[in-house]
């Protein structure tokens, strides 16, 4: 299939793709990098085009820059591991024959349709609020006084929200991977005398074990971004102010778009430094 | 060690009974195979046995003790899956060791029983492999491997064999024959081949639709199958069964003869037909013939070659004394 003819037709068919990809992608990329090394702040009326590194340094040395970073890779690393045990579970349930399965896996896939921005506000006034959010009627009816979590333990608050969205997703592509697991090699283990946590120990896990790496890295990724949910909750308040939400700070709160857009680059490469290191992981995982 | 009994077991999924009730004993140290057409309960009933399904009703015991209940590993039986189901992320070495591991074996013994059971089966080279870079032969014989260490009462096979090629098939069939005649332990091997269950078998039990149609020793099959499915389904090519007036003259409703039965000539004989399909082995020849006015088509085996052309007119003479008759119920008549 492969003739000169049918390459220049794919060339052609890609370009408005790739056309799209560049505009979107790679002037904002440019223009970011432009404005980190000036020192413009609009509303003051300062544009200056050329002061070296000393955005990145200022970004770097303040005391923001560290502690946004403990908060991100909390956020990721707690999220990682709610989704990916509770996707584990979910996925071993969701594989047992039961009355209604077609309409349980669609409900269980739900939250993933829900807009980051609403399941966040349904969480905070539904859930968390401390006078009529669900949780302090549990508490008040099991004789505790109501927990303010938003305020109280907020990063933990926010962990369960963003956990809660990306679930399915991981539940999704686990599930694909138990149904895909040979049953015979259950019903063996089950004869060489492995009792049931030893089959899921020995037999299924390893096979889950792709799986969990690819989810790992696609949620890494689009976790590293998390804004919404933060936003309307926090407001990055209370030590859940993340690497994304300071760089948004800096350039729409301070109106530094110069410190902000250097936050911005320095956000780029760590993604991309943690997205290397994923894929070489993934890769090694894919290749046996 | 190794004798089972299954009495009056019966298995139903949801409504439909696959396994009517059913008796069966199975002596220690005999080579049993059953067999029978695709969906006839073989498999099931394997399963039974090893108790990866439960019984609907009835009893099954191993060693004269009920085992209805327990639970697969505690049946003291090994089993080699038609997908050999090795445990792809280990090396042959852990996949041996797995049921030793899982027993709480210690170390040194395990590794003596790995090496000897690599010996036995020519593994040793290949150890610290994954299944996934074996060959179809080698994983069989590690999955044999895994059964062997556990040193079970009875070993069960479902279908070993059939995701081999020709050849490997008769190396293979011939290593497990093997096997038994050193191990001494009983086996109960599933499979669809009647080729396979006659090389092989002490006893073969022949099932259709969950039912025992006949048990027997191989040549007890052969030369005296109990009712017409035996007789169709034990033996290559299959008997030839003709109904009608031929088989009222000799007072049955059927009667069957071998093809190696017929004797063939160009020129005389009892029964008259035109050769169709002749099917030249070298050692032997199979000739179908039509238009006999008998059945649709019968099928002679003669050992060497002939010159039979298609449209040839040819000649049938049955050996009175390997003609089987069967009555309206399809049943033998002695």
């Amino acid at each position: 299939m492969a003739t000169a003819h049918s390459k220049s037709a794919a060339r052609l068919m890609i370009a408005p793709a790739v056309f799209v990809l560049l505009v979107w992608m790679l002037i904002p990329l440019c223009m970011t990098l432009y404005f980190s090394f000036a020192d413009y702040r609009p509303m003051r009326g300062v544009f200056e085009t050329w002061i070296g590194f000393e955005n990145f340094i200022r970004f770097l040395t303040s005391s923001s820059f560290l502690s946004s970073l403990v908060t991100t890779l909390q956020m990721v690393g707690g999220i990682l591991v709610i989704t990916i045990a509770g996707g584990v579970l979910m996925a071993l349930l969701l594989d047992q024959p039961m009355f209604g399965q077609g309409i349980v896996r669609i409900l269980v896939i739900a939250p993933f349709f829900v807009m980051p921005t609403v399941s966040a506000l349904v969480w905070k006034n539904m859930f968390f609020n401390v006078d009529n959010g669900l949780f302090s009627y549990l508490f008040q009816g099991l004789g505790f006084p109501p927990y303010d979590f938003l305020s109280q333990s907020p990063l933990l608050s926010i962990i369960v929200i963003v956990a809660w969205q990306w679930l399915p997703f991981a539940t999704l592509i686990l599930l694909t991977a138990v149904q895909s697991l040979d049953s015979e090699q259950l019903e063996a283990a089950e004869m060489d005398g492995a009792p049931a946590l030893a089959r899921f120990r020995f037999i299924i896990l390893p096979h889950l074990s792709r799986a969990i790496t690819v989810v790992i890295l696609i949620q890494t990724i689009f976790l590293l971004s998390i804004f919404a949910e933060i936003f309307v909750t926090t407001n990055g308040a209370f030590g859940t102010r993340t690497l994304t939400y300071l760089v948004y700070q800096r350039v729409l709160e301070s109106q530094n778009i110069g410190l902000g857009s250097a936050g911005g680059i320095v956000a780029v490469i760590l993604a991309n430094v943690i997205a290397i290191f994923l894929m070489r992981i993934v890769g090694k995982n894919l290749d046996n | 060690m190794g004798q089972i009994n299954l009495n009056q077991v019966t298995k139903s999924f949801g409504d439909v009974q696959v396994i009517p009730p059913l008796d069966l004993q199975i002596n220690e140290g005999e080579f049993v195979v059953f067999v029978g057409p695709s969906g006839c309960g073989k498999s099931t009933l394997l399963r039974l046995i090893a108790g990866l399904e439960d019984t609907t009703s009835g009893h099954i015991n191993i060693d004269g003790k009920d085992a209805t209940t327990l639970p697969p590993s505690k049946r003291g039986l090994a089993m080699v899956f038609q997908s050999y189901a090795l445990y792809p992320h280990m090396s042959v070495r852990k996949n041996i060791a797995f049921p030793m591991r899982m027993a709480g074996l210690d170390e040194a013994t395990q590794k003596a029983k790995i090496e000897a059971a690599a010996k036995a089966l020519n593994l040793t080279d290949y150890l610290d492999r994954k299944p996934g870079q074996l060959s179809g032969g080698q994983r069989q014989r590690v999955a044999i491997g895994r059964a062997i260490v556990r040193e079970p009462a009875a070993f069960l096979f479902d279908e070993p064999l059939s995701n081999l090629d020709a050849a490997l098939r008769v190396g293979m069939r011939l290593e497990i024959m093997e096997l038994h005649k050193k191990l001494e332990t009983t086996m109960i091997y599933v499979t669809h081949d009647q080729v396979e269950a006659m090389t092989m078998a002490d006893k073969i039990v022949v099932l259709q639709a969950g039912v025992i149609e006949q048990v027997g020793s191989p040549l007890e099959l052969y030369h005296a199958p109990r009712n017409k499915f035996v007789a169709g389904f034990i033996g290559s090519p299959r008997m030839n069964l003709i109904e009608g007036p031929e088989a009222q003259k000799h007072g049955a409703a059927t009667i069957g003869i071998r093809p190696e039965h017929l004797g063939v000539s160009k020129t005389a004989g009892l029964w008259q037909g035109k050769v169709g399909v002749a099917e030249h082995l070298g050692s032997d020849t199979f000739i179908h013939v039509h238009q006999t006015g008998l059945a649709d088509m019968m099928t002679v085996r003669i050992t060497g070659d002939i010159e039979a052309r298609h449209g040839d007119t040819i000649y049938l003479t049955p050996d009175m004394d390997q003609l089987h008759r069967f009555d309206a119920a399809g049943l033998r008549i002695e």
